[in-house]
This record gives structure tokens, sequence and C-alpha cells, in this order.
């Protein structure tokens, strides 16, 4: 199926940077709950251009992988960090390297999309224009209802808006948690069309328990 | 160089990382303020704590009035009408403030925010939250009070003056007991419970400054400021040391 992007889709979403130099460590990291082992031991490390899919059933720890992977979670062992242009950072201060998408983040309800994604480039510290707001939402199949609070939208146009919020800052790591949950097969296109376009921004990690979405991934780590 | 695309250039770069790590007072201000806007635009939306804090601080000053009657006036008036006074601020105030915070977790919205602002931003936004709220409870208090307690005031600079200090040390204490108790399960009970330690030297000096300033006696009223600057140096000092020790524990209290 065809998606239909505006004309400015594929300059704002294929974007490049000529260091190319970022890198995502995973040191042996870990979780416990309690006595619980959620996640034994995992290392890993990802370049600039290169996809992760992480599979696994129900509860096998993908979506707190990238949870620890954006610094939403701590590990119980080990370390991640990310490498930006020769500098070392945790999760925790590499806020503004880190794009994250999953059930889990909810926005303002109360807020029209226009104002979520004027408050978050607020916050950012980004200088976004209206006309810059409405191009994103428009790419990510939100056109003309940018002025609707969220509380209207539907779930499939909240996954939409959880994309717009993830893609404000172009973020060179994006964690993708279970991508195409409530989309329908344009918002899916969507989702094929961004994880293209951030291999030429930096790196992806998929979270999925579809095996259909295994084909997003270099890699593939299977976990549980 | 760069990412250069629909005229955006905020890209990655380290020393745009560098940036959001040590970025200066103005980067600071313009987040506090976003939250500050997002904060009051939503209760403006919702009403959740401006209706909890406004019906509180009705019921309370007109069971006050409707239980007490006029009071006759005495030496003790003043000091009674300002405990009074506070009583209502300090109850009206537990039923609101907390919700800065617990809205975030209650709505999971809170990740979000962590992944996008810095914990100062969000602290100062939510305390300018707060503070504008409190000041708004305060207003409608003291009006209340006087229509309807009879509250007399000596001087009302002074008193404008105790309420603003106290209202300021007030919520730097609380804002920061709010972000603690957001995650937990009894809320509303803990945050009275670790609040009103912390919140009682400040009371107790609110107290007696208000007092000052409804203070009707000529000898008093004659030298009202000078009297009421000892409180008024107590409660700005005590509303600055909460405020800077709250500046630096957040960034622990906000991490996941």
């Amino acid at each position: 199926m065809a998606l239909h992007l505006s004309p400015l889709a594929v300059p704002y979403l294929l974007v490049m940077d000529a260091t190319n130099d970022i890198r995502l460590e995973l040191d042996d990291v870990g979780l416990d709950y309690g006595a619980r082992r959620v996640l034994a031991s995992i290392s890993l490390t990802m370049r600039f251009g290169e996809t992760l899919v992480v599979a696994g059933a129900n509860g096998s720890g993908k979506s707190t992988l990238l949870r620890l992977i954006c610094g939403l979670q701590r590990p119980t062992r080990g370390a991640v960090r990310i490498v930006a242009s020769g500098r070392t950072y945790r999760p925790d201060e590499a806020a503004q390297l880190i794009g994250w998408v999953a059930p889990d983040l909810q926005l303002y309800r109360e807020l029209t999309a226009l104002e979520n994604l004027r408050f978050f480039a607020d916050v950012r510290g980004l200088h976004r224009t209206h006309a810059q707001l409405e191009t994103l939402l428009t790419e990510v199949g939100l056109a003309g209802r940018g002025g609707d609070l969220l509380a209207s939208y539907s779930s499939g146009m909240a996954q939409r808006l959880r994309y717009a919020y993830a893609l404000l800052h172009l973020p060179p790591l994006l964690l993708l948690d279970e991508p195409t949950v409530t989309l329908d097969e344009r918002g899916a296109a969507l989702v094929d069309h961004i994880v293209a376009a951030q291999r030429a921004r930096g790196i992806t990690v998929v979270a999925t328990n579809d095996p259909r979405e295994e084909r997003f991934g270099d890699y593939v780590l299977r976990l549980g | 160089m760069g990412i250069t695309c629909c005229g955006l250039d905020d890209g990655w770069k380290v020393g745009r990382l560098e940036g959001w790590k040590v970025a200066g007072s103005s980067g600071l201000l313009r987040g506090a303020l976003a939250v500050f806007r997002k904060d009051l635009r939503s209760e403006l939306r919702s009403r959740y704590a401006l209706n909890a804090v406004v019906l509180f601080a009705v019921s309370t000053v007109v069971a006050m009035s409707l239980g007490m009657g006029p009071l006759t006036p005495t030496v003790e008036l003043a000091l009674i009408h300002s405990a009074l006074l506070w009583v209502a601020i300090l109850f009206a105030a537990f039923t609101g403030l907390a919700r800065a915070f617990v809205q975030e977790e209650e709505a999971r919205t809170a990740a979000a925010l962590r992944l996008a602002a810095r914990p100062s931003a969000v602290f100062l936004g939510k305390l300018l939250f707060n503070l504008a709220l409190l000041l708004l409870l305060v207003a409608l208090t003291a009006l209340l009070a006087v229509v309807l307690l009879r509250m007399r005031v000596g001087n009302p600079g002074l008193l404008a003056a105790v309420l603003l200090a106290g209202s300021v040390g007030l919520v730097a204490a609380t804002t920061l007991i709010a972000a603690i108790i957001a995650r937990a399960s009894v809320k509303g009970a803990l945050f009275a419970v670790l609040s009103f330690p912390l919140l009682v030297p400040l009371l107790v000096v609110a107290i007696r400054g208000t007092a000052l300033a409804l203070d009707l006696r000529p000898d008093v009223l004659a030298q009202s400021w000078s009297l009421g600057a000892a409180p008024l140096q107590v409660l700005a000092a005590y509303a600055v040391t909460t405020l800077v020790a709250s500046l630096f524990l957040f960034g622990s209290v906000w991490e996941p």
C-alpha cells in the first residue's frame, strides 16, 4: 500500500549527519525484580546505521530493556553507555540523543497535539516554528488534526503522535517498543519509512513480539 | 555538516548535548515557564486542583463563620484570626498542591516529561504553578475571612508581604514533598504527614507575622513594619533555604 506523505516528509525524516559517530554499548546489563531475574546478562555494541530487533514472548523483558537504554529504569548489574562524538554518556545524561515510542508513553490528554509538541520542543530547548510542527504532524499522518485535544484521539492517532514526540528532536538513537501496535496499514507503512530513515541518522532498537517486524533488524536478540 | 532540513538545525552535536547538561539560566527559565504554562493550561481545562482548593477554602471559612459568628474584640483577636486564616490555607493547600506531580504519575505522562525536560526546569515550573494556585487560594481565603469572619486588617501591606513570603516557603517545601509522594500508594495522607513537620516553623512565624498585620491597637499599628520585619526575615530565610535545598534534592527524587 502506498504511503502518502507530504513533499517535506522525506527531507525531514531522511536527515544525515556527517560525523556518523554514535555507539550504543550494553555491558553485562541485567535486571532483577526482587528474587526474579528479568534480564540475565546482555552485552552488545551497536553502531551508526544499525537496527536491532529485540524479540520474545510477553514478559520476557523487551520493554524493560528499552527502558534501561533510555534511562527510565536502572539496571541491577552492568552499564548502558551511549558514545557520541568520542564522549560517553549515561542514558539519563543523553536525553537529547534518544527518542522513545512505547505503549507506556503517554502525552497530555488535556492539550492538543500541537500544544503537546510545542511544550516538548520548549522544554527540550528546541526552536520549532508552528509550520515545522504542522509539517511533523503531517508526516506522521495527523494533518489537520493538530488543534484537536489528545483526549479525542483514537489509539492509532495517539500512537502517531508518539512518533511525532520521538522525532521532534531528530534523535540519533530511536527506541521503538511494539512500533505498529494500534496502527492501521498506512500507519505500519509509516513505521517502515521511519525505521528506514533512521538508518541514515543513527541507531534503531525495535522491541516486538510480532515475527513480521523482525524484518526491520540487522540483528535479532531473542529474550526469554 | 550537521542536520539541515526544513530549516531545522537542532542536531545532536556534542556541543548541543553539553548545552543540555550545562545550559544557562535562559534555557532553564524557558523550560520552567513551559512546564508552568502547560500545567496552567491543563488545570484551566480540567479544573481538578482548582475546584478542590476553592471548595475547601470556601467551605472552611463558611463553617468557621457559621460556627463562631463574629468574635468579640479582644487583645488576642488578631492572633485568633491569623491562626484560623493559616489553618484554612494550610489544609486547602494540602488538598491541591500535591496534584502537580500526582497527576503526572497517574496519567503516566511522567516518563515523557523525564525524557524531555531537565529536572530543575520541571521543579521550578511545578513550583511556579503551585505558587500561582496558592496565591489565588490565599487571596480568596483572606477575602472570605474579611467578609465572613469580620477580620480587620491594620496594615494591609504587611499582611500582603507576610502572606506572600509564607506562601513561597510553603510551596517550596511542599512541591518537593509532592514529588516524593507522587509514586506512593497512599498519597494524600503521606503528603500531610511528611509536610506537617517541615511546615510547623513556617506556620508559627507566619501566624505571628499575620497577627501583627491584623492588630488594630494604635501602639502596634504605629510600628507594625518594624515589628513585622523579624517574622518577614525569618519567612524569607525559610523560603530561600527550602527552595535551594529542594532544588538540590529534586534530581534524586525525580530520577527513576
